[in-house]
């Protein structure tokens, strides 16, 4: 591992240091046409310095704001370390953004310069030019469909390194300028904004430094040992803190791999030929692997499908066990063993976890059902809480210390206080500088002496000493008659059924718990394959009555498993209905990161919520929908209700009886 | 929705011409001295009502079926009639109003066999995989691995393609039919059975094939509003002789082509 040198204070430097210490291992790879490209971390230098110098060329100075837009591929990656060179920003968006909130974003940050990834995105900007006076050049990296393109305002990646290299071949002093350019940066200077998708609202944009990344970066590396050896793999949006932090900045910081996939649906296919040693993902990943991999066994023959229960229940039972070093029985190891090599090996194989050494969930409370699952086929899956605020880690679960409730100890650096209405309060290094151009809001957010509101309500658990996350702080309200309701505890419970994707829970303020529901259609469509259910489209899958039948199952699962814990057994589900559309990030009904926005989505349904509680049996609604072009159109739909049975509360019964 | 339409084409030569061709099974009468021609990079549209002879006429034109009479020109090049390996040799590919792809090959073998004809060195040379054998494999690999990028297929290169959903098996066979780098693409029903975001994906591709390629482009397709998005001219048939030949614009406002969509019953008019 690499000695902690203090004048290593900002990504470009490290860039160098790494050419220089270890410069013939591998520093990024990108599959193109099916094969492999990798650069060294020498290779790579050269690559950024290049595009670096051209960018210089084309105008872009210290201070500057420019914009990165498109999925994980290296050059984009370059481009925002070649920026940082000279002193100026990178502002990652999200590329799926329609185009009224990226414009919004590149706006507000006053952007002067945008990369991006292909014709798509050049579309996109070009679409939204006029509102952006400031932006000059757009920089593009895959040039298909753009030859004909004006080119006035376009510049391909590689003429832009072209006049980089050319610049460097033909002035012996533009190499030694463009380093002392480098000295310049300071560790407290301005390392990147990132808009947070934010569940309320316009964007805010999070300014964070060199120091607060880079800090945070080297504590994450050394509370989990991350070194050069390991290989992960770049998939989650380059806008996203978790994306910067783990495919760029640690990467940079500990001289690993970064993998960039061919395309955004091959993710799965190269990361089983990489054969990734350390992952991040949002439990949505993790929910969506043991989906596909249900719906498969369910297709698979009878043996195949018996032999994979039984395998996996011995992993249910005795896998986490195992996984924590306890004292588990001769026959059960033998056993364990057995389903290892037959079924746990190959499914991970499937998902490309081989190699996996370490896997953190975040972002939002993982199912505890999925969380064991993973852990119970051998995968250290581990839990981490973090906001872009913080860069990235306030609390991570130490090696052999992980519950499936509760995300963690306090990483090194980070303190932690409750507040008195229960939210969770940090300070850290990692603490953002200020919401860019908007002291209002970082005022609100951080205290003068450094504390940053989470905005989420939570405990520190006394039995493990870990911090419990219950909600957003916000959300957690009470019923009518005062039983504490708390809407994501419930939702999280649905979200374990492979057949419900989504869930959105509403009682705050009412008498009883109401839920409307999202199913799966990978696993609600397969399992209608299989009854020769027929239907044309998601709205009439949905709104079948046999599919009714099933989630009234897994509602009453819920209710039951509620009732066993008494502060929650007041909360059960007395109603409940099936969406008639998928929530979408494009409808503002969830966030970038699919993250629920239940007060936008309760204003938007409220003809549904209303017949939720007047007791009907139908409610009828007509939705607006927007695509991805932006234009808009309708779908209306009539949604039947139904009742469920609520259980009593066994747990206090319990208490009575003792 | 097309910026280059038929007024270029108007000016650019011809790359098929058919001149009164006739083909009958027996005492069928399939196609009755139709003629038209295919201009260089437009999109040529063949529609009709079910029956029409448009399948026929593709036949025809890529050497499947050999008519009675009439007379094909292909590049200049006259004959009374093809035969299919010809056809292919010279520059014609098609896809299949069915499907007719290798199901238990991957998506990756299927479009290579696309280059069966490109390949120069022989068997023996090709088992040895040696030398020129192997480059010239390499560079076989590279075309299909761009037309892999160039219709987003890369996720389904390495599955057998009967396990892919319809309308990614018909992608899989444009594919196919690209590999032979074709200066005329004849594409049967590109359309069929898909569902509206598939069409839009199918004809996103067909327009990129013809104006990054600049292949030349003969499709039959039924869905009226994709055949007056894509294409600059159409020629419409009805009981095998052709009524209209035209604009997308002029044939939908053609007297005869709307009786013959509407159904009045043949022969009462004549």
């Amino acid at each position: 591992m690499q000695q902690v040198d203090g004048s290593l204070d900002t990504l470009p430097k490290f860039l160098i240091h790494n050419a220089k210490v270890i410069g013939a291992r591998p520093a990024m790879r990108h599959k193109d046409l099916g094969i492999w490209h990798t650069w060294t971390w020498a290779q790579m230098l050269e690559e950024v310095r290049a595009f670096s110098i051209g960018l210089a060329d084309l105008g872009l100075k210290r201070g500057d704001k420019f914009t990165i837009i498109g999925s994980n591929r290296p050059r984009l990656y370059w481009a925002m370390c070649a920026g940082q060179a000279l002193g100026a920003v990178p502002v990652p968006v999200y590329a799926d953004a329609v185009a009224d909130e990226m414009a919004f974003v590149l706006g507000h940050a006053e952007v002067t310069l945008a990369v991006v990834e292909d014709q798509e995105q050049v579309d996109k900007v070009i679409a939204m030019a006029e509102r952006l006076p400031r932006l000059g050049r757009l920089v593009y990296d895959e040039q298909r469909g753009l030859k004909d393109y004006d080119h006035s305002r376009l510049i391909p990646f590689v003429e832009v390194q072209a006049i980089g290299r050319k610049r460097l071949a033909g002035d012996a002093g533009c190499l030694a300028r463009w380093e002392a350019g480098v000295a310049e940066g300071k560790g407290s200077d301005l390392s990147v904004i990132l808009y947070t998708s934010g569940t309320t609202g316009r964007s805010k944009g999070v300014m964070l430094t060199n120091d607060n990344t880079i800090i945070s970066a080297r504590n994450a590396n050394a509370f989990d040992r991350l070194d050069q050896d390991e290989e992960v793999i770049a998939y989650l949006p380059m806008a996203w803190v978790g994306d910067y932090e783990f495919s760029f900045v640690q990467a940079y910081v500990a001289g690993y791999c970064v993998n960039c996939p061919e395309a955004p649906d091959t993710v799965v296919q190269d990361r089983r030929e990489i054969g990734t040693t350390y992952a991040f993902a949002p439990p949505r990943v993790y929910e969506n692997i043991l989906t596909l991999t249900t719906v498969r066994m369910a297709d698979a023959g009878a043996f195949k499908r018996k032999a994979f229960d039984f395998f996996i229940g011995v992993a249910r039972r005795w896998g986490e066990k195992i996984l924590d070093g306890e004292k588990v029985p001769l026959a059960a190891r033998l056993l364990y063993a057995i389903g290892r090599f037959f079924v746990y090996e190959p499914v991970k194989n499937q998902f490309g976890l081989s190699r996996i050494r370490l896997a953190y969930t975040a972002g939002e409370a993982i199912g505890p059902e999925i969380f064991r699952f993973w852990r119970a086929m051998g995968i250290n899956l581990k839990q981490l809480y973090g906001q872009t605020e913080a860069s990235v880690y306030v609390t991570a679960q130490p090696d052999g210390e992980i519950y499936a409730d509760t995300v963690g100890t306090p990483s090194p650096d980070v303190e932690i206080k409750i507040s008195d209405k229960g939210e969770v309060l940090f300070r850290s290094p990692g603490v953002f500088v200020g919401y860019y151009k908007d002291p209002e809001k970082t005022a609100e957010v951080r205290t003068p002496d450094g504390w940053v509101h989470t905005g989420d309500a939570g405990f520190l658990d006394t039995k493990t000493g870990q911090l419990k996350i219950i909600d957003r702080a916000k959300d957690v309200g009470r019923l009518k008659d005062g039983t504490l309701f708390a809407p994501k505890y419930i939702e999280n419970k649905l979200k374990f059924y492979p057949n419900i994707r989504e869930a959105v829970a509403v009682g705050a303020d009412r008498d009883f718990v109401c839920v409307m529901i999202n199913i799966d259609q990978t696993a609600v469509g397969s399992w209608a394959e299989r009854n020769d259910v027929v239907y044309a489209s998601y709205q009439e899958l949905a709104g079948n009555p046999r599919v009714y039948d099933i989630i009234a199952n897994h509602v009453d699962e819920v209710n039951r498993s509620l009732s066993e814990e008494e502060v929650m057994a007041g909360a059960q589900i007395k109603r409940f209905l099936v969406l008639h559309k998928e929530l979408d990030p494009d409808d503002g009904e969830l966030t970038r990161t699919q993250k629920l926005r239940r007060g936008h989505i309760i204003d938007r349904y409220s003809p549904l919520v209303e017949a939720l509680y007047n007791g009907s049996s139908t409610a009828q609604i007509t939705t607006e929908v927007t695509f991805e072009d932006g234009h808009k159109g309708v779908i209306a739909a009539r949604v039947a209700i139904r009742d469920m049975k609520t259980y009593p509360v066994r747990a206090a019964e319990m208490v009575r009886a003792a | 929705m097309r910026a280059p339409s038929s007024g270029d084409a108007a000016l650019s030569e011809v790359l098929l011409a058919v001149e009164e061709v006739s083909l009958s099974f027996g005492g069928v009468r399939a196609l009755t001295g139709v003629s038209f021609d295919i201009r260089k990079g437009e999109i040529r549209a063949i529609i009709g009502p079910n029956g029409a002879g448009k399948t026929s006429m593709l036949n025809v034109v890529n050497g499947f079926y050999q008519p009675q009479s009439g007379r094909i020109t292909f590049k200049g090049k006259v004959r009374t009639s093809m035969r299919p390996y010809a056809a292919a040799a010279g520059g014609i590919a098609r896809t299949f109003q069915n499907l007719a792809l290798f199901r238990g090959m991957t998506t990756l073998d299927n479009i290579l066999a696309g280059r069966a004809l490109k390949m120069h060195r022989g068997f023996f040379w090709q088992l040895i995989r040696q030398g020129p054998a192997l480059a010239e494999e390499v560079e076989h690999r590279r075309r299909v691995e761009e037309i892999i990028d160039f219709l987003e297929i890369a996720a389904i290169r390495k599955i057998p393609v009967g396990r892919l959903p319809y309308g990614l098996q018909k992608r899989v066979e444009l594919g196919r039919a690209l590999a032979m780098e074709p200066d005329l693409l004849l594409l049967d029903e590109p359309m069929a059975g898909m569902n509206l975001e598939e069409k839009e994906d199918m004809s996103r591709f067909i327009i990129d094939v013809n104006q990054q390629y600049g292949t030349t482009i003969a499709l039959i397709e039924h869905d009226m509003g994709v055949v007056m998005d894509l294409s600059d001219r159409v020629v419409v048939l009805d009981y095998g002789r052709k009524i209209a030949d035209s604009t997308p614009d002029e044939v939908r406002k053609d007297e005869n082509v709307i009786r013959a969509y509407l159904g009045q019953p043949h022969g009462v008019s004549a």
